[in-house]
This record gives structure tokens, C-alpha cells and sequence, in this order.
């Protein structure tokens, strides 16, 4: 590990990305220490999902110039697997159906894969039943295709449980949020909070300041078209609930400043 | 990358069954290609009845008029005349693996044909080039009344019900390669269930093609006696060789009111083997056969496991599972037809394509008039590994009967970029991620076999997709 102690988990610097040609992020830059936990807001189409999938390496997303460091460790250059074994974790926002493939098979494959020891069967399924408790999960749930048929808030739930069992060292949960009714919302957050800790960083994208009134951010920052305009403390998201993602347009949009 | 490497350090990118024997045999016909005289030869050195000897030869003429069928694959590349079509390994049948020659021992070992014995089945065929080499049954079962026997002894020792059966669910002149089958068939299975009997573990056999230019004919024959059940399993492989192998058997099952036969079939042929099989149920009153096919490997098998159910509340499952890898085509599927009233039947085919391999998905359902009531459904699933890959349906629908419900459907999916990316995301190689979204496919086939098979069919596919991506 390269710090200790609230050392440097993450450097996002310039970072430039196109979609079939498109420019989304026009020159990103981030930096969480260990141990903290961030949150950046923005509205519809400031390109907070791709900088959420441009990290974990999305293959239709094209970096075109900047650099991602994670744990000292050139991120651009490694496959998403790779990054999966360094640390790294996405929470999506639309995880993808795997018909035929159960959660349980699925998570024993990622968190074998992920660990440098595996775990025996009876370390995996005590692992599994301790998080899925936190989780509030059924066990039968565990049995179900990775998902399919899920809910909006059985995918989340499922989002975060990967996000136990995997334990990485930094997350970055992408609008987990949305559309969560305030019951799975305080779930998902009590999953999260469980990560908290002086080894563990956390990116939280969101639309809405609600999730961050069950995890406090430690920084946030505001994404307006590709680009993080401003950052603060916690009160800044407070302000953003207040005041709407207009001001924020007349603030710092295209236009308003030069 | 790390599991690159490990796959390659264990061989696994090669067709693992691809080793060979020297080819030393007891007895082999002198030339090569198919005449009178060579299926005489056959009969003649089998001892066998007269009548049989006229089968096979009436079989032939048919054979010999029938056109090669240009329906389905390309079946250009094969030459006829460049086929040994008997060869008898050993003089006499094994009944313990210790009297079965080291070599051809050595080969079922090393396709874990003893340990499945061992470990899990009630009686055990393995079938070597032309002939079966060793055969068990439990005692238990002999003590029933259940005969399991390879087709030859079937003959021999129980002609009277081989008269009265072979031949008559899929006639000698039924196709081209059924008349071929007909003509100079040897091995194969010879099953029996008495009524009433419930053969609990599957009853297994095994075919290895070993010879180069082989053409291997097992003749299959079970009958399920009313109210009994049985799960007969085989599994087939041949080596690698530059010059293609012929597979081309017969399988006909009799399920009798109230029987169930489950017919179960992990073909892995090695890449040049042409596979060319007819399978063929009837069920009668309540009684229910159910195939279950897994085909990898091969360079083009056709194959469509039909189920024809004559008696009132007969039921019939057809389950097929086709990977085609480069070079290949599948052109796989089922028949099912509806004779009588208040008969049920259901066909769910996976296939799975990569490169330039080619699947195709062919079936017929057929209802006759009078089979009101009758039920069945259709689901052909088609999985894409890449953008080359091809699939292609043929499903054929002839409903003669206006009270029925029928159902179909097809479906054609690509491993999409963000299933790979989702499972990638999590620490999966791409390989890794790739093969578990094929896994998942075709769970809906693999939890119908017993975990030791489905493990191995899972596997199978495994070996065939290494390097299929990046």
C-alpha cells in the first residue's frame, strides 16, 4: 500500500473521455485519501456515469488524454479485472442480467478471484450469511440468477452485498441511490458505512443530497458538463438541496464565467 | 496474463481426448468403401442369423439409392469409399477391466470410464471401434430380470425380442445414414427393463473411435417394459486425426404405458468427425422419454432426437445443447409428433456459437388429426460468442388438429459488452467472464443431467471456448 494514514488512494488528473466520438469528460481532476469518502453531484448529463465507468475501464469509453493513479498504480494501462484485484469496485447503476448464474456461484467466483487465498466452501457460505444478514437478505436470495427479475432495490441491495464481500479498498457507487424508497435507502447506507474506515475510500455519485444524509462525505464536489467546477465541505451539498442545480448552471456554466 | 498461462501450462487449448492407440486388431475388413460383400463379411464373422444378413442387405440397396441429403450441412467432404467400417478390436468381450487389453484399458482410464463405474452407474458398456470390449451390469439388476447387453449379445442371447423390435421405431430405409447403419451396424446397447423395475443410478456407455478413416455404427435398442424406468447415458470421443471419422449410429426407444426413459448423450468428438446420428423414441400410454443432448465437438453432426407419442397422456423432452467452435456446424434440434390425445411434449434447444462456427436449431412439431388436447412448446435459444458467429432456425410446424395449444419460441442473444464488463469488474478474466455467461445459458439443460455429467459438460465447453476471446 502506498500510504498509511490518510495517504493518496486516488489521483484523477485532466482526464478527457469520448463515447463513439463524443467528448463526455473534458478534463476531470480528483483526489480522495484513504480512509475518506467523497461525494460528487451534478445534474442529468454532466458526465457522472462515465467518470464512474471510464475508472472501473469500460470498453466503449475512449480516454483521449489525463491519468488515473489508484494506489500509486497506472489504472488506464490495467483491464477492469486487474483493477478489480487492485481494489477497486464499482457499484452500477444498471448492473447487467446474468440468467442461469446464481448469486451465490457468481460471488464465490468474484471474491475467489479478487483474494489472493481463496476460501474454502464453508468460509464462503459464513462470509455470505454474515453479509447478506447486514444486508437485510433473505438467504433464499442467494439461490436467485444474478439479476434477473431483480427489483430496482433487490439490484442495489445486491450492489452493495458484492461490495462486502469483495471488500475493496475503494468504491465507487454509481447513483446507488436512485430510486430506492427511504427504507432500502437507509439499508444500502448502513452496508456502506459498515466499509468505513481508516483503509477504506469511497466515491459516492448522486443526483440527490438525500443518500448523504446516512453517509456523511467527507468532500463533495460538483460535476457540471465533464468537468468538476467547485468542491467543499459537506454544507456544500446542503447548499446545492437549497439552491438547485440552476445556480450551479449560472455559477459555473459554460457561458456565465470565462 | 496469469490464467492465460496457467491454461496453457495445462494443455487445455487442445482437444484433450485427441490421443491414439497403435492400431493393432483382431480382425479388420481388408479394404476400405461398402459393398454386398464387405456387409456379408460382416454378418458372416458375427455368427449371425439369417434373417439379420438380409436386413443388412436390404438396408444396403437402400442406402446405395438414396441420395446424399443436402438439407442440412455440408456433408461434401465425405468420401464413402475411404471408410473401414469393421474393425474388431479383441476376440472376446471383458467382463472385469482385467480382461480387457492394457492399451484399450489405459484409453477408458484415461476417460474416467472405471471410476464413473465405480463411483456412480449401474452397469457399464465401452465400446471400442466396432465392437463393445467390456460390459457390466449390478447384480442386483441381472437379479430383476434387466438385460443390458451390448447389441451383438443382445442378439445372440435374445433374438426372439431383438426379431421383434429392431428396426421398427426407425426403419432401414428411414434416411440415407439410418439405411447405412442398418447395413453394417455392430455394438451399440441392448437395454430391457422388466415391468415395474426402476433402475434408480443410470446404466452408461461409452463409444471411443481409435482406428484412423473409422466409421463407427453402434446400434441401440431400449425397451422399457410398462410402469419401469431407466436413465441410460453415453458419451463418445475419437482422436485427432487429419483425415475424417464417421459417426453414424442408431438409437430406438420403446416406452411402454407408463415407462420413462431418460436418454442422455455428452458428445465430444474430436474436430473431424462427422456425426450423423438417428434417434428415435415411442411412447405409449403415459409413458414419457425424455433426450437430453449435449453436442460439442465434431466437424458436423445432424442430429434431432425425436419422440413419437402414440398413446394417450404420452409425454416427450427433447433438450439439446450444440456448441460450434471455428470450422464447425451443429445442425441440431428435435422432433416431436403427436399421435394421441391428451399427449404433452416440450423442446428447449441452446446453441452457442464462436468464430466461424455455426449452429443451426432444426425441429419439427407435427400434430395429427385427433390429438385433441395435446400440448407442446418450443424454445430455441441461440447464444453469440462474437460478431462473426452465425445461427441459423429451421422449425417446421404441421398442426393437423384444431384443439391444441401450441407454443414457440426463439430467441437470439450476443454476450453483450456489459454482461463482460459487469463480471470483469469483479475480478473475472475475460475468459473467466465469458464462460460464465455460457455456463449460465445453458443451466437450464446442465441441472437436468447428474451433477457429475453436468460438471462435465460445463467443462467441456470450457475447453472448446479457451481463447475464444481477445
Amino acid at each position: 500500500m502506498s500510504g498509511n494514514g490518510g495517504g493518496l488512494m486516488l489521483k484523477v488528473e485532466n482526464l478527457h473521455a469520448e463515447i463513439d466520438g463524443q467528448e463526455i469528460l473534458k478534463g476531470v481532476d480528483l483526489e480522495v485519501n484513504l480512509g475518506e469518502i467523497h461525494a460528487i453531484m451534478g445534474p442529468n448529463g454532466s458526465g457522472k456515469s462515465t467518470l464512474a465507468n471510464v475508472m472501473m475501464g469500460h470498453p466503449r469509453y475512449e480516454v483521449t488524454e489525463g491519468s488515473i493513479t489508484f494506489d500509486g498504480e497506472d489504472v488506464l494501462e490495467m483491464e477492469p479485472d486487474e483493477r478489480a484485484r487492485a481494489g477497486m469496485f464499482l457499484a452500477f447503476q444498471y448492473p447487467s442480467e446474468i440468467p442461469g448464474v446464481s448469486v451465490a456461484n457468481f460471488l464465490r467466483t468474484a471474491v475467489n478471484s479478487v483474494r489472493e487465498q481463496e476460501l474454502n466452501p464453508m468460509e464462503m457460505y459464513k462470509l455470505l450469511q454474515e453479509k447478506m444478514k447486514i444486508m437485510k437478505m433473505d438467504p433464499s436470495f442467494a439461490e436467485r440468477y444474478l439479476n434477473e427479475g431483480f427489483s430496482g432495490g433487490e439490484k442495489k441491495r445486491n450492489e452493495i452485498l458484492q461490495l462486502l464481500m469483495l471488500d475493496p479498498k475503494l468504491a465507487i457507487l454509481d447513483e446507488t441511490d436512485s430510486g430506492l424508497d427511504i427504507d432500502a435507502l437507509q439499508v444500502v447506507a448502513r452496508g456502506v458505512n459498515e466499509m468505513r474506515g481508516p483503509e477504506f475510500s469511497a466515491v459516492l455519485i448522486t443526483h440527490y443530497q438525500r443518500i448523504l444524509r446516512y453517509i456523511e462525505p467527507d468532500r463533495v464536489h460538483v460535476m457540471l458538463d465533464g468537468r468538476i467546477v467547485t468542491s467543499g465541505g459537506k454544507k456544500l451539498a446542503e447548499e446545492l438541496e437549497d439552491k438547485g442545480y440552476d445556480w450551479v448552471r449560472q455559477e459555473f456554466g459554460a457561458g456565465t464565467q470565462s | 496474463m496469469p490464467e492465460e498461462k496457467t491454461i496453457t501450462e495445462l494443455g487445455l487449448d487442445e482437444y484433450k481426448y485427441g490421443f491414439r492407440d497403435p492400431e493393432e486388431y483382431f480382425f479388420k475388413t481388408p479394404r476400405k468403401g461398402l459393398d454386398p460383400e464387405v456387409v456379408a463379411m460382416i454378418s458372416k464373422h458375427k455368427n449371425e442369423p439369417e434373417w439379420m444378413l438380409e436386413f443388412r442387405l436390404k438396408a444396403l440397396e437402400s442406402f446405395l439409392e438414396k441420395p446424399v441429403p443436402t438439407w442440412g450441412g455440408d456433408l461434401s467432404g465425405l468420401d464413402f469409399d475411404d471408410i473401414y467400417y469393421y474393425i474388431r478390436p479383441i476376440e472376446n468381450q471383458g467382463k472385469t477391466w482385467d480382461e480387457v487389453p492394457e492399451n484399450i484399458k489405459n484409453t477408458f482410464e484415461k476417460l474416467g470410464i472405471p471410476q464413473a463405474e465405480r463411483e456412480s452407474l449401474a452397469g457399464v458398456g465401452a465400446q471400442y471401434e466396432s465392437e463393445v470390449v467390456y460390459h457390466s451390469l449390478r447384480k442386483e439388476l441381472e437379479e430383476q430380470g434387466v438385460i443390458f447387453l451390448d447389441m451383438d449379445g443382445g442378439l445372440r442371447e435374445h433374438e426372439d425380442i431383438v426379431r421383434e423390435y429392431f428396426g421398427t421405431v426407425i426403419p432401414p430405409d428411414d434416411n440415407k445414414f439410418a439405411s447405412l447403419n442398418s447395413a453394417v451396424w455392430s455394438g451399440g446397447s441392448f437395454v430391457y427393463i422388466p415391468p415395474g423395475v426402476h433402475v434408480d443410478i443410470p446404466l452408461q456407455a461409452y463409444f471411443r473411435i481409435n482406428a484412423e478413416n473409422m466409421g463407427q455404427f453402434e446400434r441401440t435398442l431400449i425397451i422399457a417394459d410398462e410402469d419401469s424406468y431407466v436413465h441410460y447415458i453415453e458419451g463418445c470421443t475419437a482422436p485427432t486425426y487429419t483425415t475424417n471419422s464417421l459417426h453414424s449410429a442408431v438409437v430406438e426407444l420403446i416406452a411402454k404405458p407408463g415407462a420413462r426413459i431418460r436418454y442422455s448423450t455428452i458428445q465430444n468428438w474430436s474436430h473431424n468427425t462427422y456425426n450423423l446420428v438417428t434417434k428415435r423414441g415411442v411412447a405409449y400410454e403415459n409413458a414419457t422419454i425424455e433426450w437430453v443432448d449435449g453436442n460439442l465437438g465434431s466437424k458436423l453432426t445432424m442430429k434431432y432426437p425425436a419422440v413419437y407419442l402414440m398413446g394417450e397422456g404420452a409425454r416427450g423432452e427433447i433438450l439439446s445443447v450444440a456448441y460450434a467452435g471455428d470450422g464447425q456446424h451443429q445442425d441440431a434440434g428435435g422432433k416431436v409428433v403427436h399421435v394421441a390425445p391428451n399427449t404433452s411434449s416440450r423442446i428447449t434447444s441452446k446453441s452457442i456459437s464462436k468464430g466461424t462456427g455455426r449452429s443451426s436449431y432444426r425441429g419439427l412439431l407435427k400434430v395429427h388429426p385427433g390429438a385433441v388436447n395435446s400440448k407442446s412448446r418450443v424454445e430455441c435459444d441461440a447464444l453469440l460468442l462474437d460478431e462473426q458467429a452465425r445461427t441459423d432456425t429451421y422449425p417446421y410446424i404441421e398442426i393437423e388438429e384444431k384443439k391444441v395449444t401450441t407454443e414457440h419460441e426463439a430467441s437470439v442473444s450476443k454476450v453483450g459488452e456489459d454482461q463482460l464488463f459487469y463480471l470483469m469488474s469483479r475480478g473475472l478474466s475475460e475468459d473467466e467472464a465469458m464462460a460464465m455467461v455460457v455456463n449460465g445459458f445453458i443451466e437450464p439443460i446442465a441441472k437436468e443431467l447428474p451433477l457429475e455429467y453436468a460438471i462435465e459438460l460445463n467443462r467441456l465447453i470450457q475447453l472448446e471456448m479457451e481463447g475464444s476471446v481477445g
